[in-house]
């Protein structure tokens, strides 16, 4: 080893330029999207520069596809660019906007924070931005035009008042367990504050037990797993997203009670199993995270673009569903 | 642990002494928390309850940390073991979810064999950097670590593929004889390989290419292929923790699937005393580092421990675990301890405290 170590390090340092290149490949291969500059300008098309987050869930996807469809049908035209869930590469797809003189640019931003300078830079080019789906945390409220998207707050008002409505009659206490979506993420700490406010209207309701399942169904499973062993009387199932739902209804069924009657199971998102899992009566109630934002989009992008002012918060337009409403919303669900 | 009975005497200064410590620990804490945590009982002709549940969840972990200590052992890392559990689990749903019957079994087999298949490429092709380009270990396994959660998510066009069937089912939620099934199918894997190395000299010779690949190959082992096939024994280990993890939920996640298991892994089998630099290598000890690592998360569930904190709890207990195994740190203590004059010091209730913090 010793002798060839030399050898072994000069190897080691190909490893890294191999690795290195594959990189910028695999990046080279995610902006060809964005590859043609040319006539960005000129023409009376408005052109709207969108970074994406990435592809990391079906809620995305549904985000994705409604951007490109509704721009599309606004005569639009689009430069669609996925930043794999990495904030340099969002800066640089930005970057590469501004170089393309785009009328629009929008983004989800993939974090909270170090967004100022390329706004700047945006603003410097007389390029209006508008967030969607997720804020920035900078002071300067000028940087963009609108923010468009969900209010998670909202979205956990929504479903205490359902439970508010739901548990009106009752004499006892009502025992409510929570599944929080990844610890620290806006929508988990926001649905948190939503439901946990709106629900101290009516004393007999308590949340018992509260654990993060990570946004993800086997999280929601292993933790719920645990609150059945811990907590014999459980009335109430809070989750934060439907996947956690849907693991959690494996756990109650192992557990063998039944889910949507023994438990009642409130969950946000209404993605498509979240539907089918309400309208087979097994959830009871969603409170709606659209994804498909992109018309409301390709509004905002010719409403600026024409130098129209707009409010800074714009709320996705969204509602909520209980088991008679999602049979029927079901058949036409996009995601 | 076999070894226990005969060396009763020495029986603090073995390895797992102190994981063991703590894993019986976390259980009292459980128990004194919550008494029923304990209990096991028969619900539906299987066994039920929290320590099961930790039993049961477990296995994958100990599926993917058995495949991880043979790497290891040869010196190397595999990193790429949680992108092959998503692969692995994604081909698996996909192609159940294409059959017009979920609940055929020889559609579900098939589907297993593919997966397998696949998995056993993803592990040739880390082996074939490490052993035979030469690329280094860490460097080699973090491509297919980036690249096969991308693949995985590109298989699951980005959904997560939700499957109804009963035979695949089985591998995450099925019983026999009471038992989860997983756990039993990851105790006759570990004991596969424990005889397979250990009754052989299979076990031997990767520990010597471990040591010195140089020297072991001029001895007359044939290194690069040793390498080679601990790569692919760790892919395949991962493939099987994949099928266990996506038909515990009967979904396959491309993006969360095994998301972080490798770090996991990687923590059990150096709690079970095997070192990273590689050489001898542990089965049974890798084995009590997986329990111990479920226990701790199955812990927090169940003990209701605030996710803000829950991080930091793990990290001490870790650390706590770490330190304990440590031989210059127990000598440093022992030494101090000497010095100042206090021989009866009760270092169980110091331990007990840096858990418990």
């Amino acid at each position: 080893m010793r002798i060839t170590g030399n050898t072994l390090t000069r190897r080691g340092f190909g490893a890294v330029l191999a690795a290195g290149l594959l990189a910028t490949g695999l990046t080279a291969c995610a902006n060809s999207d964005t590859g043609d500059a040319g006539g960005a300008a000129g023409d009376d098309k408005i052109v709207l520069g969108f970074s994406q987050v990435g592809a990391e869930s079906g809620w995305r996807t549904a985000n994705t596809t409604s951007v490109k469809e509704a721009a599309a049908e606004a005569g639009i035209e689009l430069k669609f660019d996925d930043a794999q869930q990495k904030q340099e590469n969002q800066i640089r797809a930005i970057r590469n906007f501004i170089q393309q003189k785009v009328d629009v640019i929008a983004f989800s931003p993939v974090v909270e924070s170090g967004w100022d300078t390329v706004l700047k830079e945006a603003k410097d080019a007389q390029i209006p931005v508008i967030l969607t789906d997720r804020a920035v945390d900078s002071a300067d409220k000028t940087l963009y035009k609108t923010f468009l998207g969900s209010d998670f707050v909202k979205e956990g008002r929504l479903s205490a008042e359902w439970l508010l409505e739901e548990t009106k009659s009752a004499t006892g206490p009502v025992n409510i367990v929570e599944l929080q979506g990844t610890t620290g993420s806006a929508p988990a700490n926001d649905r948190k504050k939503g439901f946990g406010e709106a629900i101290a209207a009516n004393p007999n309701l308590k949340i018992i037990a509260s654990q993060s399942g990570d946004f993800t169904r086997a999280g929601g499973k292993a933790v719920m797993e645990q609150f059945l062993k811990a907590n014999p009387k459980i009335d109430v199932l809070f989750a934060h997203n439907d996947d956690m739902g849907l693991g959690a209804l494996e756990a109650i069924t192992a557990a063998g009670k039944v889910p949507g009657k023994d438990i009642k199971i409130i969950t946000i998102d209404a993605v498509k199993d979240g539907m089918q899992a309400l309208a087979d009566g097994k959830f009871n109630f969603i409170a709606e995270c659209s994804p498909l934002l992109g018309p409301q989009l390709m509004d905002l992008a010719k409403k600026v673009h024409a130098g129209e002012e707009v409010p800074a918060r714009i709320e996705t337009e969204e509602t909520t569903f209980t088991q008679q409403t999602a049979k029927e919303a079901l058949p036409n669900r996009k995601y | 642990m076999s070894g226990w009975r005969t060396r009763l005497p020495a029986v603090t200064g073995h390895r797992l002494f102190w994981p063991v410590v703590v894993l019986v620990l976390l259980v009292a804490a459980n128990a004194i928390y919550r008494p029923s945590f304990l209990t096991v009982e028969i619900k539906n002709g299987h066994l039920y309850g929290s320590l099961v549940d930790i039993v049961r969840l477990s296995a994958p972990l100990i599926l993917v940390a058995l495949g991880m200590t043979l790497v290891i052992a040869t010196g190397g890392i595999d990193l790429s073991v949680g992108s092959v559990v998503a692969v692995s689990g994604a081909v698996a749903c996909l192609h159940i979810s294409r059959q017009p019957d979920q609940n055929s079994l020889g559609g579900v087999l098939v589907a297993l064999a593919m997966a397998f298949g696949v998995s056993l490429l993803l592990g040739l092709w880390n082996g074939t950097l490490v052993a035979v380009i030469g690329i280094q270990p860490i460097i080699a396994t973090l491509i297919l670590m980036v690249a096969g959660r991308g693949l995985a998510q590109l298989i699951t066009s980005g959904q997560i593929i939700t499957i109804n069937s009963d035979p695949y089912r089985m591998i995450g939620v099925g019983h026999v004889l009471t038992l989860p099934f997983a756990i039993v199918l990851a105790l006759a894997v570990t004991l596969l390989v424990a005889v397979l190395t250990r009754r052989t000299a299979l076990g031997m010779i990767v520990e010597a290419v471990g040591g010195n690949a140089e020297a072991s190959r001029l001895a007359g082992i044939r290194a690069r292929r040793i390498t080679l096939l601990a790569y692919v024994v760790s892919a395949a280990c991962a493939a099987v923790a994949g099928f266990m993890m996506t038909a515990n939920v009967s979904s396959a996640d491309g993006n969360a699937a095994g998301l972080w298991v490798e770090l996991d892994a990687i923590l059990a089998v150096v709690i079970g005393g095997t070192s990273l630099a590689g050489g001898r290598f542990y089965l049974g000890g890798t084995i009590v580092g997986a329990l111990l690592i479920q226990t701790l998360t199955t812990s927090v569930y169940a003990m209701n421990i605030d996710p803000q904190t829950a991080l930091l709890f793990k990290a001490m207990v870790v650390i706590a675990v770490c330190l304990v195994q440590a031989p210059a740190f127990r000598a440093k203590f022992r030494r101090r301890r000497a010095t100042t004059g206090g021989p009866t010091a009760p270092t169980g209730e110091q331990r007990k405290e840096q858990v418990a913090a």
